[in-house]
C-alpha cells in the first residue's frame, strides 16, 4: 500500500515537473537549491555566532567576514544582488544539523575540511578560503615563549565540537603531557574563562585565537604561541546531493581567487572587459559562455567581483585592516609565496 | 458487552492515531536521511571516542569506545544530581522549618531567601556562581589553605585524597554494623510490640557503627593515609596542584546553583508539609505522654512527609534534567560530552539526541519510581 502511493506521488510528481518547468534551464532543473534560492529571492547561509574577520555581526545587524563573503558572492551570482543573503549564526555543535536538514545552503563557518566529515554525515566541502592551523595563546607573564616549555598538569581552555578537541589530545599525548581539557560551548564563554585565570592556555584555530584576543581584558598581555599543530584548511560547505549548486559555490569562491590572481578589483573589472587577456576577459564574462553550465547568465562572476572584490580586496578589509592576522601567510597566492592555487576558469 | 466495545472503540483510535503519526516521522526521518547519505545506526558507539574528557569518576582516556564516554558523562550527570539533591534537601528542610519559626528575624530571612532564588532563571544564577566565583577565587600561589590541607582556587578546590590499606575489610565490618543495626531494631520492635519494653536503639546503632570499623584498624591491619595536595609551578606566573583530589570549579558552581535554586522549592514542600498538620494531632499526642520528640518522630513527621513527598519527588527531577544546564559552563555532563563533543565528532545526530532522550527519561522514571517505592511506605496502612 505503501508503495503504492509512493509510486504514485512520484509519477503525478514527474507530471507536475513536466509540464510546470519546460521553459527552465538542464541546471535549474538539476539543482533544487538553486531553484529554491531564486524563488525565495535570497541564500541561506550559516555562519558563526562572532568571530571577527570571519563572520561577525555589527550593531546594526550588518555581517562582516572573508567567510560572510563567499555568501554574498553566491548571492551576486544567482541572484544578481550581494546584500541578498539571509545570515544564520549557528553554534559548532549545530552547524551541520542545520546544512543537512535543510535550514541553510551553505555553511561558511571557518569550517575545518576533514575526511571524516567530508565522507561521512551527508556534506561535502567546496574548497579552502582559509588556510589555518590550531594554536596556543598564553599569558606573556607566564614566561612561555613555545609549547616544549607546557608542563604536566597545565589546563587548556578550547570550545566544545570541534577539531579542536581531538588535535588537543593527539598533541599532548604525542608530548607525554598530561592536560586538563575544559570545553565550553560558546567561544565568549571560552574567552571570559580564560580572561579570569581559570586556564593556563587558549587553543583554537590560530586566526580564532587572534580574533578572540582582541576580546580579553588586556590583548597585550596575551601572546600566541608559534606553533602550529594541525592542519586546518577552512572552507564553505554544502548539502552532498546536489552538484549544480556545489560548482556554483566552488566557482564563486574560485572566481574571487582567480580575480585576485589576474589584478581583477571591484574597482577595475567593468574596463577589464576590454582586456586583450582571454582569461581576464573570460573571468568578467567577456568571453565564452562561463555560466551556462550552471544556469546562470554569462556575467555571474562579474558580477561577483564588482559587488564583493577578490580574494585580497575581503581579505585586507575583513582581516587585514582590523589588525586580526595584517599578515597574509600561507593565504597568499601561489604566485606571491602563499598556497591559494584554485583550477582555471575555462 | 455493547458498552464495553462503545468503551474501548475511542482509545484503540487514540493508539492508532499516535502509532501512525509515530510510524510517519520514522518514515519521514529516515527518507530523508537516505536522500541526504545519512547512515543510521549505532555502530559508532564501538569505536574509538579520540577526545579527553575534563574529569570523570571512571578511568576514561581517548583511546576508549563512545560508548564508555557516554558512562563517563552519565556519571557525572549523576554526581551533580546526587549531590545537588543531598544539598537542596538539607537546605530545603532548614529553610521549610525557618520559615514557620516564631523568630521574626529568622522567618523572614528564609521569606527572602525562598522568594530571591526560585524567581531568578536558574540559567543566570548559574553563569553568576561560576564567574562570580572565578573572578573572587584566588590563584593557585595566593591561596590560604582551608584547615591547613586544602586550597579553594580558581582552578579548583584541592582536598586530600584518602589512601587505604586493606579497604575491604573496612568495607565488610561497615556492612556488618549495618546488617548488625537491621537486626537489633526488629529486635526492638518485637520486643516493644510483646513486652513493652524498649531499647535505646539509636545509641545502640551508633556504637555499632563506630566500634566495629574501629576494631578493623585495631586488629584487621587496615590503615588510612592522605596525600596533600602540594603546590606545582607550571610557569614563571601560574601554578596547579597536585596530588589529592581535585574538584573542578564547574562542579562546585553547578552543584551550588542547582541545590540553592532546587532548595527554594523543597522549603516549600516542607511549610506546606508541616502547616497540612492539625495542631489538635500535636496536642493529643502531648496528652497521652509523648514527649515532643516523640511527638516529632512519630506523630507530626511520619503525616507531614506524606504532604511533602509527591512534591519534592518534582523538585528532585526538576534538579536533574536542569543539570543538563551544565554544558553552559564546562562541567562535563551528559549533555556536554555525549550530546555535544559525540555529536559533532560522529554527526550522528538523531541517534545520540534519542539516547540522550532516553537516559534522561529513564533517570527521571527511576527516581521517580525510588520516591514512590519511599512514599508507599510511608503512607498510613489502614489496618
Amino acid at each position: 500500500m505503501l508503495k503504492l502511493i509512493k509510486q504514485f506521488t512520484s509519477f503525478a510528481a514527474m507530471v507536475v515537473m513536466l509540464f510546470a518547468f519546460t521553459t527552465e534551464t538542464m541546471a535549474a532543473k538539476k539543482s533544487k537549491t538553486l531553484k529554491n534560492t531564486q524563488k525565495k529571492g535570497f541564500v541561506r547561509c550559516g555562519v558563526s555566532q562572532g568571530l571577527p574577520g570571519f563572520s561577525n555581526a555589527d550593531a546594526s545587524g550588518n555581517w562582516t567576514g572573508v567567510d560572510v563573503d563567499v555568501c554574498r558572492a553566491v548571492a551576486a551570482a544567482v541572484l544578481g544582488d550581494a546584500s541578498k543573503v539571509k545570515f544564520t549564526p549557528l553554534s559548532a555543535k549545530e552547524r551541520f544539523t542545520a546544512l543537512t536538514s535543510g535550514e541553510i545552503d551553505i555553511l561558511s563557518r571557518n569550517t575545518t575540511w576533514t575526511l571524516s566529515r567530508d565522507a561521512d554525515i551527508g556534506l561535502t566541502f567546496v574548497g579552502v578560503n582559509f588556510y589555518d592551523g590550531q594554536g596556543f595563546m598564553v599569558r606573556k607573564s607566564s614566561g612561555i615563549t613555545s609549547t616544549s616549555q607546557f608542563k604536566d598538569g597545565i589546563s587548556a581552555c578550547t570550545n566544545l565540537g570541534t577539531t579542536t578537541e581531538l588535535n588537543m589530545r593527539d598533541f599532548f599525548n604525542s608530548k607525554g603531557i598530561s592536560y586538563t581539557p575544559v570545553t565550553f560551548e560558546k567561544a565568549d564563554e571560552v574567552v571570559a574563562a580564560y580572561d579570569a585565570g581559570r586556564c593556563d592556555t587558549y587553543t583554537t584555530d590560530k586566526s580564532g585565537l587572534a580574533a578572540q584576543r582582541i576580546k580579553l581584558s588586556a590583548p597585550d598581555d596575551h601572546v600566541v604561541l608559534p606553533e602550529t599543530i594541525s592542519k586546518e584548511p577552512l572552507g564553505p560547505v554544502v548539502r552532498q546531493g546536489d552538484a549544480v549548486w556545489e560548482d556554483i559555490v566552488r566557482w564563486s569562491l574560485n572566481t574571487m581567487i582567480e580575480a585576485e590572481e589576474y589584478g581583477i578589483t571591484s574597482a577595475n573589472a567593468d574596463s577589464m572587459k576590454t582586456s586583450d587577456n582571454p582569461a581576464i576577459k573570460r573571468l568578467v564574462g567577456a568571453e565564452g559562455e562561463m555560466g551556462a553550465a550552471f544556469g546562470l547568465d554569462n556575467e555571474w562572476n562579474l558580477r561577483i567581483i564588482k559587488q564583493v572584490g577578490n580574494y585580497g580586496e575581503s581579505y585586507k578589509r575583513n582581516i587585514a585592516d582590523t589588525g586580526i592576522l595584517p599578515d597574509r601567510g600561507p593565504n597568499e597566492l601561489w604566485t606571491k609565496g602563499g598556497i591559494l592555487y584554485v583550477p582555471p576558469s575555462r | 458487552m455493547n458498552n464495553k466495545i462503545k468503551k474501548s472503540i475511542p482509545q484503540i483510535l487514540t493508539i492508532l492515531f499516535v502509532i501512525l503519526i509515530f510510524g510517519f516521522l520514522t518514515f519521514n526521518a529516515q527518507v530523508n536521511m537516505d536522500n541526504r547519505g545519512i547512515d543510521f545506526g549505532f555502530g559508532f558507539l564501538k569505536q574509538e571516542a579520540s577526545f579527553d574528557i575534563q574529569f570523570s569518576l571512571v578511568e576514561y582516556d581517548g583511546l576508549d569506545p563512545y560508548w564508555w564516554a557516554y558512562v563517563a558523562a552519565l556519571l557525572n550527570t549523576l554526581l551533580v544530581a546526587v549531590l545537588g539533591i543531598i544539598f537542596c534537601t538539607i537546605l530545603g528542610v532548614i529553610v521549610g522549618v525557618a520559615r514557620l519559626s516564631s523568630n521574626y528575624l529568622i522567618r523572614n530571612a528564609a521569606a527572602w531567601y525562598v522568594e530571591f532564588f526560585r524567581n531568578i532563571p536558574l540559567l543566570l544564577q548559574i553563569f553568576f556562581w561560576y564567574y562570580a566565583a572565578l573572578r573572587a577565587l584566588p590563584l593557585p600561589q595566593d591561596a590560604e589553605p582551608l584547615l591547613g590541607v586544602s586550597y579553594l582556587t580558581i582552578k579548583g578546590f584541592y582536598i586530600p585524597a584518602m589512601v587505604w590499606q586493606n579497604l575491604n575489610i573496612f568495607l565488610y565490618s561497615l556492612l556488618l554494623a549495618i546488617v548488625a543495626i537491621f537486626l537489633i531494631r526488629f529486635y526492638a520492635k518485637k520486643l516493644q510490640e510483646n513486652e513493652g519494653k524498649q531499647l535505646p536503639v539509636f545509641y545502640i546503632s551508633l556504637g555499632l557503627l563506630l566500634i566495629l570499623p574501629l576494631l578493623t584498624f585495631l586488629v584487621g591491619n587496615v590503615s588510612l593515609s592522605f596525600e596533600l595536595p602540594v603546590i606545582k609551578q607550571l610557569s614563571v606566573t601560574s601554578f596547579t596542584y597536585v596530588g589529592g583530589i581535585g574538584l573542578p570549579p564547574e562542579l562546585i558552581a553547578l552543584t551550588l546553583a542547582l541545590s540553592l535554586y532546587t532548595a527554594t522549592f523543597v522549603a516549600e514542600c516542607v511549610r506546606a508539609g508541616i502547616q497540612g498538620i492539625s495542631k489538635g494531632q500535636k496536642e493529643a499526642a502531648a496528652s497521652i505522654g509523648l514527649t515532643p520528640n516523640q511527638i516529632l518522630k512519630l506523630v507530626v513527621m511520619p503525616q507531614a512527609l506524606r504532604i511533602i513527598i509527591p512534591p519534592t519527588t518534582n523538585q528532585y527531577l526538576n534538579l536533574t534534567k536542569n543539570s543538563s544546564l551544565a554544558a553552559a559552563i564546562a562541567y562535563p555532563d551528559l549533555v556536554l560530552v555525549f550530546a555535544g563533543t559525540a555529536l559533532m565528532q560522529t554527526g550522528k545526530a538523531i541517534e545520540i539526541v534519542s539516547i540522550t532522550m532516553l537516559t534522561y527519561l529513564t533517570l527521571s522514571l527511576a527516581i521517580a519510581a525510588l520516591m514512590n517505592w519511599y512514599n508507599k511506605k510511608i503512607e498510613i496502612k489502614e489496618k
